[in-house]
């Protein structure tokens, strides 16, 4: 894969190669020239089939880390490209003309985190929540518990302890014992 | 039972319907239903508790556990238990489990378009008190509070057997007469409303799916 990574160093701004297993790599690249580097490995590297692709909340850099899976079915190599955008006005180029099934991963995006993907199809219709007119729910900064607790009608009574001093407690009630 | 005074019967609101849809649904609230004859109420619920209908919609994960009730190692036609394809033709629901919104608004629907008499058993812990997606932003936490519960089967999940012990403890309470969680919903429909309300952003249904 440290092959592959050296090719694409010539053609694209990849950056911070980093191989988990033999057959299990990720790359960095800009925003602006994910989309090329994406076709270009599925029209001329192999990488043919989209794993997943998801988004990871980096609250503390202030970006969206989208990884975009993808898999050779020739050399059984999986690669993951990851691409950084901003969190404010969280744009990126939409892929589901590379893959079909990428605009469903881009509606869950749209709905789970916000992130836009201009032109994805079916791009603002509800997915999984249907009338939801809070933040995004797996944004970091919305509180899902708080939220739970004032819509939800908890039930009262509900406790909740630390497993650790709870077995604590149970197998050594005597503290000088331990 | 008490029937609906005549006068105090106010309409459904209906607000969520858009125009072509206000057409096709009526406004008539529902009213409760006592037993036609007090005489023959014992000898009914004696049938009813030994024909259960168990509507076939699985919500959450605890919809797996039918599967096997239904086979023959645990053969819950032995106690008059079957499954029934469409909400009209069957009289037990069971909450398999979590229920999100989304299946919560479904869950609404089929329930109010059962016909009477009708049971629910919620299964597993997550209907009681929300289980472990208890602060999930999408899980409701008390089924109850959105529609009558008569018999709750605790456990995460509960073993076949478990709901076979309900299904059983069910058939004395139909037979006790004490399964009134129809009639106690159209009682406090505007409650019950009131909550589904809350969760259900996107109310876009008749208030009461006749």
């Amino acid at each position: 894969m440290k092959e592959l990574f050296e090719r694409l160093q010539a053609l694209f701004a990849v950056t911070d190669f980093h191989q988990q297993r033999a057959d299990l790599g990720f790359l960095s690249i800009p925003k602006d020239h994910a989309e090329m580097l994406i076709r270009h490995l599925r029209d001329h590297e192999g990488f043919t089939h989209l794993v997943f692709f998801t988004a990871v909340d980096y609250i503390e850099d202030g970006v969206f880390r989208l990884v975009y899976m993808l898999h050779n079915y020739g050399t059984k190599d999986t690669l993951g490209v990851h691409v950084d955008i901003s969190r404010e006005n969280a744009t990126m180029t939409s892929i589901h003309e590379l893959w079909e099934q990428a605009g469903l991963y881009q509606r869950e995006l749209k709905e789970m985190f916000g992130i836009d993907f201009p032109g994805s199809p079916r791009l603002d219709e509800d997915f999984l929540l249907e009338g939801w007119d809070e933040i995004p729910p797996m944004r970091r900064e919305f509180d899902t518990r708080a939220y739970a607790e004032a819509t939800f009608f908890p039930r009262e009574g509900r406790t909740k302890s630390d497993p650790r001093t709870h077995m604590r407690e149970q197998l050594y009630p005597d503290p000088d014992q331990e | 039972m008490r029937r609906a005074n005549r006068k105090d019967e106010q309409e459904l609101a209906n607000d969520g319907l858009t125009y072509p849809d206000t057409e096709y649904f009526c406004k008539t609230r529902p009213v409760p239903v006592g037993p036609q004859f007090k005489a023959m109420e014992a000898v009914r619920n004696w049938a009813r508790a030994n024909s259960l209908a168990v509507q076939a919609f699985g919500t959450g994960c605890g919809a797996v556990e039918l599967r096997p009730l239904m086979t023959a190692r645990y053969d819950a036609y032995r106690y008059g238990i079957t499954g029934s394809p469409t909400p009209r033709q069957s009289c037990v629901f069971v909450i398999g489990g979590y229920a999100s919104v989304k299946t919560l608004k479904r869950i609404v629907v089929s329930y109010e378009q059962m016909q009477n008499p009708k049971f629910v058993v919620a299964l597993g812990s997550c209907t009681v008190n929300g289980g472990m997606y208890w602060d999930s932003y999408n899980t409701i936490n008390r089924i109850d509070h959105y529609i009558p519960v008569d018999l709750y089967v605790s456990g995460c999940m509960p073993r076949p057997e478990a709901l076979l012990a309900g299904f059983v403890k069910l058939k004395e309470l139909i037979k006790a007469g004490k399964c009134e969680g129809a009639n106690r919903y159209i009682e406090n429909l505007d409650w019950y409303k009131a909550n589904q309300k809350r969760v259900i952003k996107n109310w876009n249904m008749p208030d009461y799916n006749w």
